[in-house]
């Protein structure tokens, strides 16, 4: 039965298209939320629990599909990622040989800073620590959304790899908060 | 916002009956139920005409069982037999349960699960929850006058698998349909929403008896989005009341206490708590069956001060719950408080505190859960009026990873993640002709696996020798709509395909509830062969009507010959359906269900074309 529900064209197609999107960097997240809702409010297992098994496991095959690639599209990285994936150019996340030496040092010194502030659990600390990075993470994705888009892979690469550096550390910073508070 | 204003997908063409549906509040202290009624939701009351059941299940020496006032008001008489809280030990085993030896119960060790050792032999929370729910289920039943559709059953929003699992198996024991698992902070949400026409970003903060609950939710042109959401799944008003006891020995100085006393003492601090809500000094004079007396007065200020590591520890969820939602504090619009525990001056303080706004308290805490509940179960059983265009997108609340090498945890879906969700992720052998795999699933936030909960451990066999690392065994995770897990493995490299497929169980076997079940029918003098049937009969009825109305709706999606097999599917199972051949009936639903999977999916495709249609292909910013 599971191949006959997987007949559907829709599902087969990228996540852009699902969504009726063009597939670029710069989408416009209010539209990409309203497109999100109205494709769920009509697939979403809720909808269908009254009706047949056939319809609800449809209903629960689609749901699933159309939350990944709502949360593939609306996280900047994943969305990039997904790009770079779509234009033939899938990349290694394993792969760090590209990251620049200064790049690198940068992170060393956040790493530090939130070592420290971890150590003296110092909260307002590591919130301000937080915000910074947050700053810092904002200018990455515009710089990695004209490369996207210009397009330019060379330059997108680079940006997104630096992107979930700092992305990682931002959990981090997060996980040594959640650490202090408990 | 003309995206929500659809017609349903399975609406019938004809005018359809009103099914019965009810909404249950399963709480540690008390449970309710909710039902809607001419498009308004309400609880519904016992012969008594009292709201609340206390979720107290005693076993009579004697035989038979009571559930509620009845049995809370002999509970320090005969406390072993007299199961309060048993929401605490749901899906928990002996070492995860707190103050475990102030408890006046005889814990056994049993399968997956703690049980009770009763008059009437060990009972599993499982079971005391099933006799709650069967209470409830009656009381409904009585008062709407006919046969139950299903329940949505509420759980703590931080209750994780086995909790879960334990609360669906419940319902299963007492013979209830279960339409959906709804967290309690986003059912307060629905109810409060629906009824305020709410926008905006707020949180639902729910100190229930045992458990704690913070959600942050987006609202926003009919649909709730939850955020994220936190908690602990032992901590609520119980302990509130567990300080009050400790300091009241403490304060008396009294020897170690029998199951009497200790039920008693404990009673008399839930009082002395609950009037403290309106005074500012509580008296509490107790005379023990050991003889000694207890003469004391809990005030305020000393109140306060025994409890505040209990009201700080529920703020570290509510900031999480922000951080993870990208939130602060003056970004909700406002705060629901749910749950009887939030009466408390000091949690409201707090929560005004934190927030810098008065939580809002126009709705009853104790109530709210159950309409919320409610308004989702009519929804789900096809109830749906012309202004109910609203949707619920859930979250869950814990990560979900696979235990690797060195006992560390390899997160597959992480919390907060929007449900349904599916994950799945590749792993290979790391010796060469590897046959087998062990797989174990955990859930929690902690990077070691031995911190995490323990969901189910399994094998893939089979898996065709190869050199190390050759191997692709993808591991695939699905949670529902109800929050729950299943897992499933298999190898890709080869057209053998091992595969293997898991719903973590706990505790109770599909071959234990089958024996309840069977032992519940032959206590009621029902027959379960003729239960069974008449399940399987109201099956067939509902399969018939959803495919007719698809029909009616779709027909244009079939080519002649798909049409004609279909017809002939429901001409037999209009057939087989009168008949008391539970097989045959089985069979023939199967079959139509089959036939009816190509157009079940053309039908979806039309449907979303149709969400698109009339919307510009994208609309770009910079």
């Amino acid at each position: 039965m599971s191949e006959a529900t997987s007949s559907s064209q829709w599902l087969q197609q990228d996540f852009f298209t699902l969504f009726g999107l063009h597939r670029i960097y710069a989408l416009n997240m209010d539209d990409l939320d309203s497109r999100y809702r109205g494709i769920q409010a009509r697939v979403h297992p809720d909808r269908h629990a009254h009706l047949s098994d056939a319809e609800r496991r449809v209903a629960m095959q689609w749901a699933t599909h159309v939350n990944e690639a709502y949360q593939t599209l609306r996280s900047p990285s994943h969305r990039a990622l997904y790009l770079l994936q779509l234009a033939g150019r899938p990349m290694a996340l394993e792969d760090n040989t590209a990251m620049s030496a200064e790049f690198l040092m940068i992170q060393m010194e956040w790493r530090e800073a939130v070592d420290e502030a971890r150590h003296a659990h110092d909260i307002d600390g590591l919130d301000s620590l937080h915000r910074r990075l947050v700053r810092e993470i904002k200018g990455r994705q515009a710089e990695l959304g004209h490369a996207l888009d210009a397009p330019d892979y060379d330059q997108a690469e680079e940006s997104l790899r630096r992107l979930m550096f700092e992305e990682k550390l931002l959990q981090e910073i997060d996980r040594a908060i959640e650490a202090v508070e408990a | 916002m003309a995206l929500l204003q659809i017609t349903e997908p399975g609406e019938s063409t004809a005018p359809h009956q009103h099914r019965l549906a009810i909404g249950i509040d399963l709480g540690t202290t008390n449970s309710l139920v909710a039902t809607v009624r001419s498009g308004m939701a309400g609880v519904l009351n016992d012969q008594q005409g009292r709201t609340l059941l206390p979720s107290v299940v005693r076993y009579h020496p004697e035989g038979g069982v009571t559930v509620g006032f009845e049995a809370q008001s002999v509970q320090s008489r005969d406390p072993k037999n007299t199961i309060v809280s048993a929401k605490r030990f749901m899906g928990r085993s002996r070492r995860d349960i707190a103050h475990i030896e102030t408890m006046p119960y005889d814990f056994v060790d049993g399968e997956g699960m703690v049980r009770l050792r009763t008059v009437q032999g060990d009972k599993s929370p499982v079971e005391v929850s099933a006799e709650i729910l069967r209470t409830l289920c009656r009381r409904a039943e009585d008062s709407l006058g006919g046969e139950l559709t299903g329940a949505v059953i509420t759980v703590p929003a931080y209750f994780d698998d086995a909790q879960r699992q334990a609360t669906k198996d419940a319902a299963r024991l007492a013979g209830l349909h279960v339409l959906r698992l709804l967290n309690e902070p986003t059912a307060a949400a629905i109810a409060y929403g629906l009824d305020n026409g709410a926008e905006g970003i707020y949180a639902v903060y729910d100190l229930g008896g045992g458990t704690f609950d913070i959600s942050v939710l987006r609202l926003s042109k009919g649909v709730f989005e939850v955020m994220s959401t936190g908690g602990d799944s032992a901590l609520g008003g119980d302990d509130f009341d567990q300080r009050v006891f400790c300091w009241i020995i403490e304060q008396a100085r009294l020897a170690p206490l029998s199951p009497y006393d200790a039920r008693l003492l404990l009673t008399r601090a839930r009082e002395a708590k609950e009037y403290l809500t309106y005074h500012g000094e509580a008296p509490i004079t107790v005379k023990l069956g050991s003889g000694e007396y207890v003469d004391l007065a809990l005030t305020t200020e000393i109140f306060s001060c025994i409890t505040q590591t209990l009201v700080q520890k529920t703020m570290a969820p509510v900031r999480r719950a922000l951080r993870d939602a990208g939130l602060r504090p003056d970004a909700v619009k406002g705060v629901v408080m749910v749950g009887g525990a939030t009466r408390m001056p000091q949690i409201q303080c707090a929560v005004a505190e934190f927030f810098g706004r008065e939580p809002l308290t126009n709705l009853d805490p104790d109530r709210v859960v159950a309409l919320g509940a409610a308004i989702q179960a009519n929804l789900l059983a096809g109830n749906r009026a012309a202004d109910d265009d609203w949707l619920l997108l859930d979250v869950i609340p814990l990560s979900l990873g696979l235990e690797t090498m060195g006992g560390l945890v390899e997160k597959v879906i992480s919390r907060n993640s929007t449900i349904p969700v599916a994950r799945a992720q590749e792993f290979t052998t790391f010796k060469d002709g590897q046959t087998a795999m062990a797989i174990h699933v955990v859930q929690g936030e902690r990077e070691l696996v031995s911190s995490c909960r323990s969901l189910a451990r399994f094998e893939l066999r089979g898996i065709p020798p190869m050199v190390a690392g050759a191997a692709r065994i993808r591991v695939a995770f699905q949670v529902d709509a109800d929050g729950l897990l299943s897992v499933s493995a298999s190898e890709q490299t080869t057209g053998v395909e091992a595969r293997i497929e898991v719903k973590p169980s706990y505790g109770l076997s599909d071959d234990e509830i089958a024996a309840m079940l069977k032992d519940g029918y032959n206590h009621a003098g029902d027959d379960a062969q003729h239960r069974a049937l008449k399940e399987v009969q109201v099956e067939a009825q509902r399969l018939i009507e959803a495919v007719s109305s698809a029909l009616g709706a779709d027909a244009h999606l079939l080519d002649a010959m798909e049409r004609a097999r279909i017809d002939t599917g429901i001409d037999a199972l209009r057939v087989t359906a009168i008949s008391d051949d539970r097989r045959a009936i089985e069979a023939a639903i199967d079959a139509l269900s089959r036939d009816t999977a190509e157009f079940a999916a053309r039908r979806m495709d039309q449907s979303v074309r149709q969400a698109l249609s009339g919307r510009n292909i994208t609309e770009i910013s910079s």
